[in-house]
């Protein structure tokens, strides 16, 4: 089912949570909704699923006007960051209350086979039985999804899915929750902070700032090309410079880079960190290094120029440089945005 | 890296043998002569003119009345107060609003204010000279002086048990697993029986139970409504007070038993339901054989 918001405002006593925001999410489609705490993207979600009413604007499911339908009717599957599960039921008992619950009723025998299902589906077989509190905390999401999916929602909302779970436990999920989507189909919109688990999994990857969209699209699209310093700096590590356009260049400590098309004037310069490089010989931006962190896929060298700023930069592992080696940084690609 | 071990367990701030023993021998000695002894002395002195003098008190048309009242306020009194706190406890805890807490600081009330303040107050209000009294009068009703003051004053004391047992429990759970429910298609009620109330089942009854306790023995407030009309409006611990008056100490004694008894079986039904509820944590605490 295709979902459209349109000039959604949302306001908490005097804090403007959500301001103006539209957004389309095509059906069958896997976005993001990415963004720093404080960013609104929760209060969307809670929005889109009925938990909370927009003060202004429209939601609609298809071409139906879902603004004032409350959750219980809306037809969402919503995953809580905290799973949410009913913890005096058992995981069978849990994944089934929805059709149990559910307006159309339903055969004993019917609820047991859609049980069984979704816990193939979910990878759970021989579970049913154990109660919330007796399985990890990955299983524990796990049966929350098939809990929101036995009620076959028209789209799934996870809030913060993996946000309570291990490194590792989160990696797994994530792949796994991009397989199920692959294999259902269903319009998934999902909330997280975390730049690598929105990229890793959402089609499309939508970026909130203070309640307004900053800039949305594929994960492609927002990482090779962000439109301001914003989205630069919380998409990965950023090194800066402070840097100035004259005739289509950029010129910072000693570099140069192309600008076509800014204005002249004050500007800064974006680096990530592979996008730097380190020579013992010039020419480039002379600093000397402080410190080597060594990693398994490289090393990364933090360095500080003659203006005192920081940089850091990731280097081959074979690259010998070490802790107060003076030399010169390079610049492979960089983002010039306007002051 | 391994810690050394000395065999020794380390010792813990306030763990030297002589205070620790100091602190328990002290807290036994003022249980005993504060709590125990005047328990045990009810017991001795209710058959120390014998057994036939306790069946007599007992079985006395007047104590008889007296306990078929207490029973009788405390089945209205107690499942009011256990629907308040209900939901008084879910409205606090589930929805936002303006004045949550003043509504919570007016729940406390019964706790800080004496009973007999209570007691008095409804006299201003339903008494003759009172604010209601008059009306209330010429249409027949009589409140003050007859069971519904008793049930009235019983329910102000005991207003907040119930509530109070809930709110911290309610709070700690959040809101998630009834916007779950909700998500999935549960209406209200369905909600509330299906995935709140087995949450706070243990609590709750533990509210009532204490709830039901304070009822039974409650005295200063109902002694100010009731009026202490043997036979008519006296409830078990107004007839303990007369009997006592009356110079029947044994009959005191005896009636006064039976409330000892009740509060026996409180602390019995407290313990028990705390098992409940610890078993139910024992079991949530199991840890995940094999994680994913």
């Amino acid at each position: 089912m295709k979902i459209r918001l349109d000039h959604v405002v949302k306001t908490f006593q005097t804090f403007r949570a959500v301001k103006d925001v539209s957004l389309e999410i095509e059906s069958g489609e896997l976005v993001a909704l990415l963004g720093p705490s404080g960013s609104g993207k929760t209060t969307i979600l809670r929005m889109v699923a009925g938990l909370e009413f927009a003060d202004g604007g429209h939601i609609y499911f298809g071409d139906q006007d879902a603004t004032d339908i409350p959750v219980r009717d809306r037809g969402v599957g919503f995953v809580f960051q905290h799973y949410a599960l009913f913890p005096h039921m058992t995981v069978a008992q849990n994944i089934a209350f929805g059709m149990e619950v559910s307006k159309v009723k339903r055969e004993k025998a019917a609820i047991d086979a859609r049980v069984d299902q979704l816990l193939h589906l979910v990878r759970l077989e021989g579970l049913g039985d154990r109660f919330p509190a007796q399985i990890s905390g990955g299983q524990r999401q796990r049966v929350a999804l098939a809990r929101a999916l036995a009620v076959d929602p028209k789209v799934l909302l996870l809030d913060e899915p993996f946000g309570a779970l291990d490194a590792n436990v989160r990696r797994e999920l994530r792949r796994w929750l991009r397989e199920i989507h692959t294999q259902l189909g269903i319009t998934t919109l999902f909330v997280t902070h975390d730049q690598e688990e929105a990229l890793d999994l959402a089609d499309r990857v939508v970026i909130l700032k203070d309640g307004h969209i900053v800039q949305q699209g594929t994960p492609e699209a927002v990482c090779r090309d962000p439109q301001s310093a914003f989205v630069m700096k919380f998409l990965g590590d950023a090194n800066m410079l402070a840097a100035e356009v004259r005739d289509g260049m950029a010129y910072a400590d000693g570099a140069v880079i192309e600008a076509s098309g800014m204005a002249d004037g004050k500007a800064e310069l974006y680096a990530r960190p592979v996008d730097l490089d380190w020579t013992p010989g010039g020419p480039g931006i002379a600093a000397n290094v402080s410190r080597v962190m060594d990693r398994p896929d490289g090393r990364r060298v933090i360095a500080t120029t003659q203006s005192g700023t920081h940089l850091e930069l990731d280097v081959e592992p074979e690259c010998a440089v070490k802790s107060g080696d003076i030399g010169f940084v390079t610049l492979r690609r960089a983002k010039v945005f306007a002051l | 890296m391994r810690a050394f071990r000395t065999g020794r367990t380390p010792p813990r701030v306030g763990d030297g043998p002589f205070f620790r023993r100091a602190l328990i021998g002290a807290v036994l000695i003022v249980g005993a002569f504060l709590i125990l002894a005047p328990l045990l002395i009810i017991g001795v002195e209710a058959f120390a003119k014998g057994w036939q003098v306790y069946r007599d008190t007992i079985l006395h048309p007047d104590t008889r009345h007296a306990i078929m009242l207490t029973v009788l306020a405390a089945l209205i009194a107690v499942p009011v107060n256990t629907a308040f706190g209900v939901a008084a406890a879910w409205a606090i805890t589930k929805f936002d609003f303006r004045g949550k807490a003043f509504l919570l600081v007016v729940i406390e009330i019964p706790f800080s204010v004496s009973p007999i303040v209570a007691g008095v107050a409804y006299l201003f209000v339903y008494g003759l000279q009172g604010l209601f009294g008059p009306t209330l009068d010429a249409y027949g009703i009589k409140i003050l002086f007859a069971i519904p003051g008793i049930v009235l004053a019983s329910m102000f004391v005991t207003a907040p048990f119930v509530a109070r047992e809930l709110i911290p429990l309610m709070q700690a759970q959040g809101r998630d697993l009834e916007e779950a429910a909700a998500s999935l298609g549960a209406s209200g009620w369905r909600t509330f029986f299906s995935v709140t109330l087995p949450n706070i089942k243990w609590a709750l009854l533990y509210g009532v139970v204490l709830c039901n306790a304070r009822v039974m023995g409650e005295f200063g407030a109902v002694s100010v409504v009731s009026g202490n009309i043997r036979g008519q409006t006296n409830t078990l611990p107004l007839h303990i007070e007369l009997l006592y008056h009356d110079y029947q100490a044994a009959g005191a004694f005896a009636s006064a038993s039976i409330l000892a008894l009740i509060a026996v079986f409180t602390i019995i039904a407290k313990v028990a339901l705390e098992r409940q509820g610890a078993g139910r944590v024992r079991q949530a605490a199991n840890p995940a054989e094999n994680a994913s």
